[in-house]
């Protein structure tokens, strides 16, 4: 679909996902257990590609801001997890079909919330990757692809 | 066979060719005396000229040349040792390239000598030899520059590791002295030496000392800020010294607040303090 | 709440745990039990450990601020205590510094500085 707003920080490379990406695990996010188990899944597949604590703890922390999101605001969604041995990076990509977001840059912003959040999750979630993109339409859905090298 | 012509003067007129490719290195400034002796750049020429020599005596065929193949292997071996040998005691890669270059001028001098059979053409020897001789010194050029990056590499580790050191200054009390100027990288080094050295020595004060830290813009004063933020959050306290009244002043102006920081103007202070929150006093033993 | 936090009174302190599960209703019931056994035990202060924790997102973060606030409305100072260094170096990229927590080095530290100052907080 064509996509409404956006808020592209660090792009990606064409194409999603990558050649030398495998498909690691997919994750319904519809309970906030599915959060648990779609962040643990990431864990394991930076483990994968040999990434230190540090460098693991940043991608896990990201992806739980982003699943949460999509499970509180999105109505829940899908989280799938690829893994590139060749870049040794891991690469996740979480969508909704919830109401989406009218205007992501205003929601980009650190201490915006339309919730009683702190609004630090999207910000947060791009400084912790390498790659970030955030597309959503109104009405339609959220998707968040984000990527982290080991 | 006109191919082979290569090859039989090459086999033949060796010692003649290897003699003249010295001398236009010689006259082209290529020799290096202040790196090599003469010995050692006859040894460089040497080695690779007699890899060449029995690699087409072997018959690896130019018209097929491609450096990258298994027939090709001894060249590239003899090219490698000798450009690596080269870069490490100093030589540019434009110097690199020459010195692979200049081949091409004793070979062209030769081709004469062939002319007049039947089949042979001059035109056609040149351009077998500009295309072998030209990707042996675009080869020694990558080859050159991957060394060098290689060097730059290792020397960048080597600064991070010496630049960031935690000293114990005394039991529960370390100090992590910043010299010269801070990157991102190395802000983020910093920041994992000094959390991990909380943990390995039990330490309940860090002092962040920047006398050695000439400017400061608003992206290091927000390393510096985060570094204090997370020996906060990791339940040390952290004192950040040795702030000159200009690196002060500049960050007023940029609007960095030290809100929630401890701050001292010079690393003196900062020790005095900090023993004094563990509960030491330092005292004249002579008074 | 189960396994996903866990409540101990040890020497008038009150020691909370959490668990990487935890989720919004286990919260509120940690809430709850947390300001009702502070109150009618006289808890002196609160200690929040989190070394079981793998990460530390802004939720959870969320979470022990809000306990921390409990705790000082309540007169018992409150510590978090056992962040490990990856994680404290991802809360503050997150942009959470947990400007009004009290932390301590361990569960040692944090008694020892709730016994020295009875008048912390
Ligand atoms: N998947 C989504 N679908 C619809 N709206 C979203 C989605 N993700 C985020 N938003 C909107 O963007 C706002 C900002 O999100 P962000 O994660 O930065 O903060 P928050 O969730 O409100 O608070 P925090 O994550 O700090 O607890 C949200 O309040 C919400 O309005
Ligand atoms: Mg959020």
């Amino acid at each position: 679909m064509p996509w409404h707003s956006c808020a592209i920080l660090q792009p990606l490379d064409d194409p999603w996902p990558p050649a030398s990406a495998v498909l690691f695990h997919r994750q319904p996010i519809l309970t906030e257990s599915d959060v648990v188990l779609g962040r643990q899944a990431v864990g394991r597949a930076m483990a994968e590609v040999g990434a230190r604590e540090v460098r693991r703890i940043r991608l896990v922390t990201a992806v739980s801001e982003i699943f949460r999101n999509a499970l509180r605001y999105g109505g829940g969604g899908e989280a799938v997890i690829f893994l590139d041995r060749v870049t040794k990076a891991v690469l996740v990509e979480c969508r909704d079909n919830g109401p989406g977001i009218e205007d992501t840059a205003l929601a980009m912003r650190d201490g915006y919330t339309s919730g009683k959040g702190l609004g630090m999750g999207l910000g947060g979630a791009q400084r912790l990757t390498d790659a970030f993109e955030l597309h959503s339409r109104p009405n339609e859905g959220t998707r968040v692809r984000m990527m982290s090298r080991a | 066979m006109p191919m082979s012509f290569i090859q039989a003067l090459i086999d033949s007129k060796g010692e003649e060719i290897l003699e003249d490719w010295l001398a236009t290195h010689h006259a082209d400034g290529l020799t290096r005396r202040d790196l090599f002796s003469d010995a050692q750049g006859r040894q460089h020429a040497k080695t690779f000229f007699l890899a060449l020599q029995s690699t087409l005596n072997r018959g690896a065929d130019i018209d097929a040349f491609n450096l990258a193949s298994d027939a090709w292997a001894d060249v590239r071996a003899a090219l490698a040792e000798v450009t690596r040998e080269r870069v490490k005691r100093g030589v540019a890669p434009a110097e690199i390239a020459g010195f692979f270059l200049l081949l091409k001028y004793p070979l062209f001098d030769r081709l004469g000598a062939g002319a007049g059979t039947e089949e042979f053409s001059v035109v056609e020897q040149v351009s077998r030899l500009t295309r072998m001789i030209d990707a042996i010194a675009v080869q020694a050029m990558s080859l050159c520059i991957e060394e060098r990056d290689r060097i730059i590499e290792r020397q960048r580790t080597e600064m991070l590791e010496i630049s960031t050191p935690v000293v114990d200054l005394w039991e529960r009390v370390i100090a992590v002295p910043l010299v010269g100027t801070l990157d991102s990288v190395r802000a983020q080094e910093v920041m994992e030496n000094t959390l991990g050295a909380i943990v390995d020595r039990e330490a309940d004060i860090v002092i962040v000392d920047i006398t050695g830290v000439p400017t400061i813009d608003t992206e290091v004063a927000h390393h510096l800020l985060r570094t204090a933020a997370a020996i906060r959050l990791m339940g040390a306290e952290c004192i950040i010294s040795g702030i000159s009244p200009r690196i002060a002043q500049t960050m007023v102006h940029l609007g960095v607040s030290t809100n929630g920081v401890t701050t001292r103007a010079s690393l003196r202070a900062a020790v005095h303090d900090a023993f004094q929150r563990v509960g030491l006093t330092v005292v004249n033993a002579k008074a | 709440m189960a396994h996903s936090a866990g409540l101990f009174l040890v020497d008038r302190i009150m020691l909370v745990t959490i668990h990487e599960d935890i989720n919004d209703s286990d919260i509120v019931e940690l809430q709850d039990q947390l300001a009702v056994k502070v109150h009618a035990k006289g808890a002196r202060g609160i200690v929040i450990d989190i070394s079981a924790l793998d990460i530390v997102d802004t939720f959870v973060g969320r979470i022990i601020a809000q306990l921390a606030g409990i705790g000082s409305i309540l007169d018992a100072p409150t510590f978090v205590v056992g962040m490990r260094p990856a994680v404290a170096m991802t809360l503050v990229e997150l942009g959470m510094t947990l400007p009004d927590v009290r932390t301590a080095r361990s569960l040692g530290h944090a008694l020892a500085q709730l016994r020295d100052s009875p008048t912390i907080g």
